[in-house]
């Protein structure tokens, strides 16, 4: 350790010495590239801060022009709590993000262990065949699912939107896993089975622990997915099992112009989910391109 | 639970060349072979009947004469349907706005995440977190983008825009009055440019720095080893963003919904918005259904290209 250190330190005056206009000019580059870099970011991320900002101004305050020289106050978030039922629309909002989530890697990790571990001559069409599942766009099958819920009472339940989001996500999920089962060696798996493990305890005590950080970020990405999604939520729920998506929908209409409280419950709805994908942004290309980007 | 079985009655030619390479492998154990059925089972019979029920159902309403607000009219139609849809003027327009939504925000986001992508590659002060400043606009839902670009930044009188334009001397411009569609493709861009930068960022790890190195050796500028090196190396993550971001912006809706509700007049709504108008609102199921199924096949032309692509991956 200590002699690569005093290589590097040894070897490190030499380069400027030899190469000092280079390095002046590298560093110039480096500073304008920052500096460009940052600005974009920043414009990019614009509308994301001024919402923020908003949500502790008054509502005078947010219509007026803008500022950044104000008070905050936190009496949007105490109002958005007591008047307007915000937990009951983030309760819906989790129960149905999670819930499906639990359900479909439930139902995934089954299909994913077979499909890594015990591969057949099908398992490749199997495969493709859920990812075509996928390419089906919702909208083309609004009518019949509508009326199929309508006729079974599943219209504005969370029941309902569980069903739909475990299996809008499932091809996702499944496939997400068997990428990364597919990574964990076999050896450990084999070792396993010589010491006497049966298929469920291979599972349980083998594959579970080690491939834990694949099944968190794939878990983590259905989440974010389900959670944001704004199709289904508008279409099928009304009032009882509204998520957040459509909560704040419906402060589009005219007489609900309340900036002040829309950034308030907006910063409060996207909070969790933002930070869930600053966390998994890495792993999360794989199950957005169905590993054909990794 | 046969994938091989399932395929051809399956609607989705995408799949039909898979089962042709399939043929070609014989790998495979007798003893996998039936736990395999019983562990997939759950997950393909379920996805199954949530791809064919709802599916033969579209087809079959599409068919029929079928108006939720006049129930004694019933009744097989034929194409009558699809006759009605065809020669509707919204159809055309509704096609007509599919189309720029989706090639306006195709050309934004991906020429901007390209660049993006490169000028984020580069090494500079705090590069991690403008990394993630710049994709989190991913992460928030539809609503609340279009809701926050709707009011916050586009309104006419209190938007930051309109105070950005008055600043500089410049007329303010009532975005959704004079430029819906425009406006529209904004949000939507903004909300699928991190997506873009995201998995192109990720495409750019694996650039073999070595090849840059060399290059530059041997003089080639920035500019050419953009278009040689680069582009070239990008071209099928590309394609992949290409192809997922058309299937979701051929349906965009929840952004139609809360900033214009299609208008005005017929100004903003696509293909997805017209068919929520006949089936939610008209509550003509017969008419709504002819329309879905125009949608499936403009998304499976797509998922062809797509799914070929990632069967070619899943080869290597």
């Amino acid at each position: 350790m200590t002699t690569a250190k005093n290589q590097t330190v040894a070897r490190a005056p030499a380069a400027p010495t030899t190469r000092s206009p280079l390095t002046s000019a590298l560093l110039n580059r480096r500073l304008w590239l920052g500096v460009l870099g940052w600005t974009l970011a920043l414009v990019i991320f614009f509308p994301i801060f001024w919402m923020i900002v908003t949500g502790f101004k008054t509502e005078a305050e947010a219509i007026a022009d803008p500022s950044l020289i104000f008070s905050p106050t936190l009496e949007n978030y105490a109002e958005v709590q007591s008047r307007a039922g915000y937990a009951k629309f983030a309760l819906n909002s989790v129960v149905v993000a999670f819930g499906s989530t639990l359900l479909a890697l439930l139902i995934a990790i089954p299909a994913a262990y077979s499909m890594a571990f015990l591969p057949t001559k099908r398992t490749k069409g199997t495969l493709l065949w859920m990812l075509s599942t996928k390419m089906l766009p919702p909208v083309g099958v609004l009518v019949p699912i509508y009326l199929l819920f309508r006729d079974t009472g599943l219209l504005d339940t969370r029941t309902g939107l569980v069903i739909v989001y475990t299996l809008m996500n499932l091809p996702i999920v499944v496939w997400m896993l068997y990428t990364f089962f597919k990574d964990m060696p076999k050896d450990i798996l084999e070792a396993g089975r010589m010491d006497g493990a049966g298929t469920l305890q291979e599972v349980i005590y083998l594959l579970l622990p080690l491939t834990l950080p694949g099944i968190a970020s794939t878990g983590l990405l259905a989440v974010i997915l389900s959670w944001n999604e704004a199709f289904w939520s508008l279409n099928l729920t009304s009032s009882q099992a509204a998520p957040l998506t459509a909560y704040i929908a419906s402060f589009s209409s005219p007489e609900g112009l309340f900036w002040a409280k829309l950034s308030a419950a907006s910063t409060m709805a996207i909070a969790p989910i933002l930070i869930f994908g600053w966390l998994t942004q890495k792993q999360m290309v794989r199950g957005l391109t169905f590993g054909a980007v990794k | 639970m046969s994938a091989g079985r399932v395929i051809p009655a399956g609607f989705f030619p995408a799949t039909f060349m898979v089962t042709d390479m399939n043929k070609t492998r014989t790998s495979g154990r007798t003893i996998g072979g039936l736990r395999t059925l019983s562990l997939q089972a759950p997950a393909v019979s379920l996805l199954f009947l949530w791809m064919i029920v709802p599916l033969a159902m579209t087809v079959w309403f599409s068919l029929q004469r079928y108006n939720l607000l006049m129930p004694g009219m019933t009744g097989f139609a034929g194409l009558e349907n699809y006759e009605y849809l065809f020669t509707d003027p919204a159809l055309w327009s509704a096609m007509g706005t599919t189309l720029l939504m989706v090639g306006w925000v195709l050309v934004i986001t991906v020429v901007g995440g390209t660049l993006l992508a490169v000028l984020f590659q580069q090494d500079f002060m705090g590069r991690g977190i403008a990394r993630v400043l710049a994709i989190s606009p991913f992460f928030v839902m539809p609503t609340v983008s279009a809701l926050v670009w709707k009011n916050m930044m586009m309104h006419p009188a209190n938007g930051v825009l309109s105070w950005v334009a008055e600043s500089l001397g410049l007329p303010a411009v009532d975005w959704f009055s004079s430029l819906p569609l425009t406006s529209v493709i904004i949000i939507v861009a903004w909300q699928w440019l991190p997506f873009a930068l995201l998995i192109l960022l990720t495409a750019m790890q694996s650039l073999d720095e070595d090849q840059v190195e060399a290059a530059r050796m041997d003089g080639a500028g920035p500019i050419a080893i953009f278009f040689f090196i680069t582009l070239p190396h990008l071209k099928r993550a590309i394609s992949v963003v290409i192809m997922i971001e058309m299937i979701f912006l051929l349906t965009i809706f929840a952004e139609i919904f809360v900033t214009t509700s299609g208008g005005p007049g017929l100004a903003t709504t696509n293909l997805a918005y017209l068919i929520y108008i006949r089936a939610l609102l008209d509550f003509d199921v017969g008419m709504a259904s002819a329309g879905g199924v125009v949608a499936i096949i403009l998304a499976n032309i797509v998922a062809i290209f797509l799914v070929r692509m990632v069967a070619k991956n899943l080869e290597s």
